[in-house]
């Protein structure tokens, strides 16, 4: 293709827009609308899904060892265990800062009678986990470890977890599901409509012996920058909303700012902006794409 | 690059330039539009198909424009084989042809310069060769003042110029005008024959469908009458038969 060639296709692409400019503001509504629901619904859904990971990530798996068992051997049991995959951390704790610890939880000032380590044999590892799913079937290696008397877990609130987590994703997977699909309806429609009124003009110039390609692309080019400037508004929306929801809530609720861990606006928008870019820039193209094709045999 | 589908046929002459050898064309319903259609024509002829509403006419047009295959028979044109061009093909067949329409089909958004220029555009022809055709087309048609107006600042004779001038501009070698001036009234009517009369004294193959009995009488060229989708009629220096 000749340079001239490319950019008259990507000026008539551009003057599309401003000629057909209700049909450019519908599409550009349309679209909008979606992805804004589709932002306000990913940073919610994001931080529940933050929070529960905050959650899981506090929940440990901790294995006592037999009596008598040497630093070393406890040592190459620790080795072993962070090996595992499923294992983000390992933290030894002592028999001194297990008593220190079980001290300050139940005893208070009653633990003053004692003058020795009643905990002398719980030296163990808690081990936290990159996913708690995963909790049952490192329980059941950790019991076939030699050295290890008791592993210690809480199952019902690994599957708890693991369930509340399943069920954000399939409500989330499904929302975020019906949200394209009424987009893609919606903007289908519209493209539909805007380019019905100028098939003449696509009839125009296939009888004057354009191309397919030649046809198509200023559509192309047309669906791409309304996809893209569909997307980039609610994206400003989001990113306002967010600032301000954050703001508001920690600044009303301070109490709440100890127990929910929000995710940064940085973090929410490094996959929300690629990923509504890409659907908006996606359904512009796909929208323009199918729907010249259908005037194209001529 | 060349077309594929080229195939001269066994019986086709030097000098003709378009030829149908036994076509139908049968729709879904009803009786064929065209029922064994013969025809050839000459390298810079210009010729009149004449006949009444449902004759063929319109479908012959749209066979020759490729918009429609033929259910069987062998069509021609410019030495392609029409049969067998698929349809990525078309488009650069297209440009063998001029094509002026009755309602004159411009782009209604673009000035009359930007109407002609389309079609050198489609052919990636560089802007400044495009910057010095345009105004010499439009010359010769008459509109050399008028390339900023839009369309609908035109009148019907002007905006059919502005047609012809686009059907020209890549010099076509035939020029297929589909009721040229049937939205036209006798003044720009006479002043759009006599240009495809120079245009075609220039080599260009016209081919003009019509319904208007006084040009095809008065201009003495060679008149091909259709009836129920039959040539009832094929004369050189003819006059519109009238169907009774």
């Amino acid at each position: 293709m000749r340079i001239s060639t490319f950019f008259y296709t990507f000026r008539q692409g551009i003057r599309n827009i401003f000629r057909n400019a209700w049909f450019s503001l519908a599409s550009i509504a349309t679209i909008s609308s979606c992805l804004l629901l589709f932002g306000i619904f990913y940073s919610v859904v994001a931080n529940f899904q933050h929070m529960l990971y905050e959650i899981e990530a506090g929940v440990a798996v901790t294995v006592f060892f037999d009596e008598g068992l040497s630093d070393e051997e406890k040592q190459n049991i620790g080795v072993l265990i962070s090996d595992r995959k499923e294992v983000e951390s390992v933290k030894f704790i002592s028999a001194d800062e297990a008593w220190e610890s079980f001290k300050n939880e139940y005893l208070g000032e009653y633990s003053e009678g004692f003058t020795e380590n009643p905990l002398e044999d719980s030296e163990s590892y808690e081990i936290y986990m990159k996913d708690i799913s995963l909790q049952s079937s490192l329980v059941a290696y950790l019991e076939t470890v030699p050295g290890i008397r008791t592993v210690n877990s809480s199952q019902k609130t690994a599957e708890a977890l693991t369930g509340a987590n399943k069920l954000v994703s399939y409500i989330s997977l499904g929302i975020i599901g019906m949200l394209l699909a009424v987009s893609i309806f919606l903007i289908s429609n519209t493209v539909t409509i805007g380019i019905s009124v100028r098939r003449e003009e696509i009839n125009i110039m296939k009888y004057i012996g354009a191309t397919d390609f030649f046809v198509r692309a200023p559509f192309v080019i047309e669906g791409l920058i309304i996809g893209l400037i569909g997307a980039a508004i609610p994206l400003g929306v989001v990113y306002s909303i967010y600032i301000n929801a954050m703001d508001m809530i920690l600044s009303r609720f301070n109490e709440l700012g100890s127990i929910l861990a929000f995710l940064s606006v940085d973090e929410i928008f490094s996959i929300l902006v690629p990923v509504s870019l890409g659907i908006g820039a996606g359904i512009g193209f796909i929208g323009s794409f199918v729907t010249v094709r259908k005037h194209l045999r001529v | 690059m060349a077309l594929k589908g080229r195939k001269k046929p066994k019986n086709m002459q030097n000098g003709e330039i378009i030829v149908l050898d036994n076509v139908v064309k049968s729709y879904n319903s009803g009786s064929p539009a065209l029922n064994g259609v013969s025809l050839r024509i000459k390298k810079g002829e210009f010729v009149f198909i004449v006949g009444d509403s449902g004759s063929g006419k319109s479908t012959l047009i749209k066979l020759l424009l490729k918009e429609l295959s033929p259910t069987s028979g062998d069509i021609y044109v410019n030495n392609i084989y029409l049969n067998s061009l698929k349809h990525r093909q078309v488009p650069k067949y297209r440009r063998n042809l001029g094509v002026v329409f009755q309602d004159f089909r411009l782009l209604k958004d673009r000035n009359v310069f930007e109407n002609v220029a389309f079609a050198q555009r489609i052919v990636q022809t560089p802007t400044r060769i495009i910057k010095r055709n345009v105004p010499a087309i439009l010359a010769i048609v008459g509109l050399a003042g008028k390339y900023k107006q839009r369309p609908n600042e035109l009148s019907g004779g002007e905006q059919q110029r502005v047609a012809l001038a686009r059907a020209l501009i890549n010099k076509p070698p035939i020029l297929l005008c589909d009721e040229p001036t049937g939205n036209l009234d006798p003044k720009n009517t006479w002043e759009i024959m006599k240009l495809l009369e120079q245009i075609n004294k220039r080599g260009t193959t016209i081919l003009v469908v019509t319904h208007n009995r006084e040009i095809v009488n008065e201009m003495q060229k060679r008149v091909i009458t259709m009836k129920k989708g039959v040539i009832v009629s094929d004369e050189e220096k003819g006059g519109y038969i009238d169907e009774d």
